[in-house]
């Protein structure tokens, strides 16, 4: 990712004189967990300050505190030389602090201007001052750079757009500090770098920015100051220019990462293919429109997109969900009907993306979930009753080979929800590589929807490992993801879905990133020679 | 993980919670606290009559327990026993009772299981009708099934009116009589308890092992806890409910035959007091599992048979044992949920001990289809 826009970076020593925000050993237990330790930083003026940490690391939690939504058992917090009062989110407001969170909170059916000046006026005067704040709204607009039409309605605007409208709604009401929690969640590349050039003209007129995030190319691209959270520890805080990649992951992760191996192999036969399979929901548009797509044996072929274009409802047919509406959908030659059963016989490992609400069952304990795909097969049950010891033997299998953690106290009759989330995606991941005991062959196909998310960065090499080290035993695998870093570190081929249409599977190094970011805003023409971000 | 302790402990605390808060209106009602409770326990377990009175009493509970128990560890909520119950039991008498009480014309040995298969047909059909609009439909079945009670009850009172009416009953709403064959045996001597107890408790620890052991088990409480998952897992949801609809309706219309066989050997319309909804409160006083629904229904029978010879000798109405069974379940509840958590005293209030936020999961763009 080469660096489009000059990032404004001022020496790290105006943060140590004058502060605008500066919290003291704030602390934060909730029971015997400590979410934050001892937290100290300092903000300067003009500066980004990234905050830095995995899942869990205790990000959140210390933003909620500043806001007052949380109160600290111990520390203090001072906004340009006067202490905040804890618990209180209107004197933070006040304060200058503003928030953009990560799940924006806009009216859809509302425009850009109603947004804007909600809960800003007091509710006793008889008309509201829209003119007014339609001028500040304009100003501000320009100021900063952030062009939006007042009148839009926030239905019809992109999510770059509609963070646009978050940020300014926070500049208008005399934000000083500005918060973005993982702001780059949602973007696409291009929307990611408009982002990071806003960020620049803010600080240039000097606002301060907290930067949430776990990606460390981005942290480094727009930040002065890195502060890296560990298991609610400060572990360090260093200025970017002094820091690298490989050191901060180690330093979030508390140990070296070595990234995944994957040996070169060429593409084996036809595992799975979809023919302008169509399936049409309830609206107007179709939810998969038209979709080839041809998976071989030894192959990782990704699709990337903006999250509910479409990458769902694919995920289903290749689950045995839904059947498609028209098209043809084969595996290993043969159409197979719309039942899991079917699917899971077949030899096709499946990985959904949401592990709590579809990958487990909670309550169940964990040698129950190792086999919920297949408890009624000869394997596991015989005359209707589960073959409890064989049924355990090999759940001690899956838990030993998959080093799913979390079972060392209570056992195999851990209830599944007390594991943490990439000890349960293991299980989910064991699940379905291990298949059935009677047959050793490994998965015809595997369909992993956004297999690493939400996981912390060992677990993320682990199950990346896990698909490359089967894709090389010869299964053909489907990796559905939004993360572009994972779906050019492990595809062969990548494919980009917009609004229900699958562009081709093209070789990952056919691809720029400039040109995924395009293809995920909208169809585009394979030849367009598109160097956006050279 | 909660501690074991907690978890055995748990019911004993809220027995002893209820005690102590009904003792407030025992006192209100100005009879001695002490002699009062000491009068319900002997009232309801206290002699070889006590203990006779209570099983018989716990035995229809036993089985509607069991049928609210397995309906809602799979999540059907059916609230309509007690319908099911009075049909099941109008079903035994209509096959054993035919031709004015002397049956079909055939051995007892073959109207009894036949007769006793009519009325958990009757039951299961009875909350088939929810179960499918439920699956099918999107229905929500504690409406359809709490409704339908009020619908049988009529039924059950047309036909007693009318055409099961029994002649011989001096214009009482009676029905017709089983033959004394078809009748269940007494367990002991000078007490109605019957063998329909024996029925009730096999019956338990059949559903026990059902439940742990089997495939269908498995099914029902993977669909229970989350049935996102267990479709994804390629679970039948749909068939697991239409399964469990017939299981939980079988046991009440079982409820009811065993009822009449075992005591009055006809229906009238107040044969039960409840029983269908009481067996909701022991189902989850026994949280869900079978073997425990044995003990809540003879806990909640003692406290109905004691109460009652506890307000012959003071001045507390019978009204009690409702209020003491309630307010049991209501503690129950509360304790169930301490027994997972472990309480410490914290200095700061309320901001002390709430569990932390998950870490937001990575906003998902609005969908643009």
């Amino acid at each position: 990712m080469s660096a489009m826009v000059a990032t404004a970076r001022p020496a790290p020593d105006i943060a140590a004189a004058n502060p605008v925000l500066r919290m003291a050993g704030v602390t934060k237990r909730f029971g015997t967990l400590v979410a934050n330790d001892a937290i100290s930083l300092d903000l300067g003026r003009g500066e980004v300050l990234a905050l830095l940490g995995e899942n869990g690391a205790g990000k959140s939690t210390l933003v909620s505190i500043l806001f007052g939504h949380y109160v600290a058992d111990e520390g203090e917090i001072e906004a340009f030389g006067i202490p905040l009062p804890p618990g209180d989110p209107a004197a933070a407001l006040a304060a200058g602090i503003g928030m953009v969170h990560q799940h924006f909170t806009l009216a859809d059916n509302l425009s850009v201007l109603d947004n804007v000046m909600l809960g800003t006026e007091p509710l006793w005067l008889p008309f509201s001052r829209r003119a007014a704040s339609r001028r500040r709204l304009v100003e501000t607009g320009q100021r900063f750079g952030l062009g939006v039409n007042p009148d839009a309605h926030i239905a019809s605007l992109s999510v770059g757009e509609r963070q646009r409208v978050e940020i300014l709604k926070a500049l208008v009401r005399g934000a000083k500090i500005l918060i973005l929690d993982e702001p780059t969640a949602v973007l696409t590349p291009q929307e990611s770098e408009s982002l990071f050039a806003t960020l620049g003209q803010l600080v240039a007129e000097g606002l301060s920015v907290i930067f949430i995030s776990h990606k460390l190319d981005e942290v480094l691209r727009v930040s002065s100051r890195i502060a890296v959270l560990r298991g609610g520890r400060q572990v360090a805080t260093l200025p970017a220019a002094e820091a690298d990649k490989a050191m901060l992951a180690e330093l979030m992760v508390g140990r070296a990462v070595p990234p995944a191996q994957r040996h070169p192999r060429l593409p084996g036969a036809v595992a799975c293919s979809l023919r302008n399979a169509t399936l049409r929901g309830i609206g107007a548009s179709a939810l998969l429109d038209g979709v080839n797509l041809e998976l071989r044996s030894g192959e990782v072929v990704a699709v990337a997109g903006v999250a509910g274009n479409g990458q769902d409802t694919l995920a289903d047919l290749l689950c045995g969900l839904h059947a498609p509406d028209s098209g043809s959908l084969e595996v290993l030659g043969a159409r197979l009907p719309a039942s899991p059963q079917a699917w899971v016989r077949a030899g096709v490992a499946r990985i959904p993306e949401d592990r709590h609400a579809v990958g487990v069952v909670g309550d169940l304990p964990v040698w129950e979930n190792a086999i919920l795909e297949r408890y009624a097969g000869a394997s596991f049950a015989r005359l209707g009753v589960i073959r409890r010891s064989v049924s355990q033997a090999h759940a001690r299998h899956l838990v030993e080979r998959f080093d799913v953690r979390g079972t060392e106290s209570a056992g195999l009759e851990t209830p599944t929800r007390a594991l943490s989330g990439g000890n349960m995606q293991k299980l989910i991941l064991g699940r379905a590589l291990m298949g059935d005991p009677s047959d050793r062959s490994g998965p015809v196909l595997i369909v992993a929807n956004q297999p690493t998310w939400g996981l912390d960065i060992g677990a993320v090499a682990y199950v990346h490992q896990q698909l490359l080290d089967a894709c090389a035993a010869g299964s053909a695998v489907l990796l559905i993801s939004e993360d572009l870093d994972e779906v050019f570190a492990l595809a062969d081929r990548i494919a980009v879905m917009h609004h229900g249409c699958l562009t081709e599977a093209r070789p990952a190094s056919a691809w720029t990133l400039a040109e995924i970011g395009l293809a995920m805003t909208g169809p585009v023409a394979h030849e367009s020679p598109a160097h956006v971000a050279a | 993980m909660p501690s074991r302790l907690a978890q055995l402990a748990a019911p004993f605390a809220a027995v002893a919670f209820t005690l102590l808060v009904t003792s407030l209106l025992v006192a209100w009602a100005r009879a001695p606290v002490g002699q009062a409770y000491a009068l319900l326990l002997e009232g309801g377990f206290g002699s070889r009559f006590a203990w006779g009175e209570t099983l018989t009493r716990a035995t229809p509970l036993i089985l509607t327990g069991l049928s609210a128990a397995v309906a809602f560890k799979a999540r059907l909520f059916n609230i309509g026993a007690e319908g099911q119950l009075y049909l099941g039991a109008l079903a035994a008498v209509a096959v054993g009772g035919l031709h004015g009480g002397s049956g079909l014309a055939l051995s007892p040995w073959l109207v009894f299981p036949l007769m006793m298969l009519a009325a958990a047909a009757a039951g299961a059909l009875l909350l088939l009708v929810p179960a499918l609009m439920k699956s099918r439909l999107g229905v929500d079945e504690v409406v359809t099934t709490l409704l339908l009670n009020f619908i049988v009850l009529l039924f059950v009172s047309l036909m007693l009116d009318g055409p099961m009416k029994d002649p011989t009953a001096m214009g009482w709403p009676q029905s017709v009589a089983l033959q004394d064959a078809l009748q269940l045996g007494k367990l002991a001597e000078r007490s109605r308890i019957h063998s329909g107890l024996l029925w009730a408790l096999s019956l338990s620890v059949a559903l026990w092992a059902l439940l742990r052991f089997t495939t269908t088990g498995f099914e029902i409480r993977a669909v229970g806890a989350n049935a996102r998952a267990a479709a994804f897992a390629g679970m039948p949801v749909g068939w697991v409910t239409v399964k469990v609809a017939l299981l939980s309706g079988a046991l009440a219309g079982l409820a009811g035959a065993i009822e009449v066989a075992g005591r009055t050997g006809y229906v009238t319309l107040d044969m039960s007091p409840g029983y269908g909804y009481s067996g909701i409160v022991i189902a989850m006083l026994a949280a869900l599992n079978p073997l425990g629904v044995v003990a809540a229904a003879v806990f909640v029978a003692g406290i109905l048979v004691g109460a009652d010879s506890m307000s012959r000798a003071v001045t507390v109405p019978t009204y009690i044992a409702d209020v003491i069974v309630s307010v049991s379940l209501l503690a129950m509840l509360v304790a169930a949920m301490l027994s997972n958590y472990r309480v410490t005293a914290t200095t700061s209030g309320v901001h002390g001990s709430r569990r932390p936020p998950p870490e937001g999961r990575a906003a998902r763009g609005p969908g643009s289809t």
